[in-house]
């Protein structure tokens, strides 16, 4: 099918942009059109019937990736771009596997950073990262900007703080330490598919002790959560194995997955425990 | 309704088409009468629509017509050249990874995107990336067998 008729502007700036939503703001039903990656479909399937797209993929400002003390990703910055940026590793591997997990590999090429956070997929691995990492999500309008926490950010499926007017123009991920070891996981029906559960974990450990854990679960609840008791678990601990335990058996009770896709709540839980553990244990061997 | 004018590169030739602007990039490259690039579920499951954008696999389905102003697109009807056909679609013909054909073009791009960029893929790769995209007919492998044939088959060319 086609997208029912709509007004299209395309925009090269971010005041364009800016200026253009203000404007758009009066006769409702605006919506940004980045990569399209989520927007197509829903357009095409008439789930969404915008009065006028604003087309932002080309908005060369926004396309970009930074890492120095911290990492600045653009709104625009392709799931590809961080897929293949090997400098993200050690403390921000866990980032760049969540990138590679995103859609499928075609999705990649043109998907976009920004575009996922907005569409806020419960499910969604970007989302789940920004949490994880303890993401600022950077916001413009007309009137000014703001910074969210990425844990603030998600307020339930497909819910966001984005307000009237506003739009997504970056992130900025805090710098962890920089003997820092991450690891992301999912469970899914195929290598392609949308995950069941998810995980995505950021350690620091010195001597050998765990000093700073943080755990996100996703697909299990309406938006991305930390599991604070599992992280407080495993803070002061070696990582050994009953340490391990404790926290994959804590993360497991902290989440609320819904039954879906024929799978019901105890399953998934099970499979965030089994993710936790695997990918603690995955970890252990980096942190002794 | 409303109209677009878009220029980009299909096949290296310059292209110009002006159509609803709720055209998709597949509908642009079949009104050029390029029908290669098939169109399955548009909504980016299937993978029957995949081209090649700027070197990369991308879904023509998903992208509008006017986000192609100014991109290189490829299709299946670039790859044979001096009447030849390429090797990807070589390796296809001799490994019967084609049935009826509809995935086949999107398959073949998602092939040669996946073989130009990262020509030492490992076979885990391969099959990875060739997950994207479905076949109704084939069953996968004989396609798995026909891409792992023409990367041998390119690396040979290189030598
Ligand atoms: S038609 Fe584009 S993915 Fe199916
Ligand atoms: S050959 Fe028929 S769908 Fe693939």
């Amino acid at each position: 099918m086609r997208p029912a008729p709509f007004a299209y502007e395309r925009v090269e700036s971010v005041e364009e942009m800016l200026e253009a939503l203000a404007r758009a703001d009066g006769e409702g039903a605006a919506v940004l059109l980045a990569g399209g990656q989520s927007l197509i479909p829903r357009l095409n399937a008439r789930l969404v019937r915008p009065r006028r797209v604003i087309d932002i993929d080309g908005i060369a400002a926004l396309d970009h990736l930074e890492l120095d003390q911290e990492l600045r990703v653009g709104a625009l910055c392709r799931h590809w771009r961080l897929e293949e940026a090997t400098s993200l590793d050690g403390p921000w591997a866990a980032l760049r596997e969540a990138a590679a997990h995103v859609g499928l590999h075609p999705v990649r090429t043109r998907g976009t950073f920004g575009g996922s956070l907005a569409h806020a997929d419960p499910a969604a691995e970007l989302p789940l990262a920004a949490v994880t990492y303890g993401a600022e999500i950077e916001l413009r309008s007309r009137a000014g900007q703001r910074r969210v926490a990425a844990e603030e950010f998600f307020r339930g499926p497909h819910r966001t703080a984005l307000g009237p007017g506003e739009a997504i123009v970056g992130a900025r991920f805090p710098s962890p330490k920089p003997d820092g070891v991450s690891a992301f996981a999912e469970v899914s029906r195929r290598v392609v598919g949308w995950p069941l559960a998810a995980v995505c974990v950021v350690l620091h450990a010195a001597e050998g002790v765990i000093q700073g854990a943080r755990v996100g679960l996703g697909a299990v609840g309406p938006a991305p959560r930390r599991a604070i008791e599992a992280e407080r678990l495993l803070e002061g601990s070696a990582l050994e194995s009953s340490a391990i335990d404790a926290a994959a058996v804590a993360a497991a009770r902290a989440c609320a997955p819904a039954v879906a896709d024929g799978v019901d709540e105890d399953t998934r839980r099970d499979m965030v425990e089994a993710l936790v553990r695997r990918t603690l244990a995955g970890l252990a061997g980096a942190v002794w | 309704m409303d109209v677009l004018r878009t220029e980009f590169t299909l096949n290296d030739m310059p292209i110009e088409v002006t159509l609803p602007v709720r055209a998709t990039l597949a509908d642009a490259i079949r009104s050029t009468g390029a029908t290669g690039t098939r169109v399955g579920c548009e909504e980016g499951i299937c993978g029957s629509c995949t081209v090649l954008l700027d070197g990369r696999p991308a879904r023509a389905c998903l992208m509008l017509a006017a986000q192609a102003r100014g991109r290189e697109i490829r299709t299946v009807e670039g790859l044979a050249a001096g009447g030849r056909l390429h090797p990807v679609q070589e390796s296809f013909r001799r490994h019967r990874a084609l049935q009826c054909g509809y995935c086949t073009p999107g398959f073949m791009m998602l092939a040669v995107g996946l073989l130009e960029r990262e020509p030492n893929a490992s076979p885990e790769r391969v099959r990875a990336v060739l997950a994207s995209n479905l076949c109704r007919c084939t069953g996968y492998a004989p396609i798995v067998d026909a891409v792992l044939a023409a990367q041998q088959a390119l690396a040979g060319e290189v030598i």
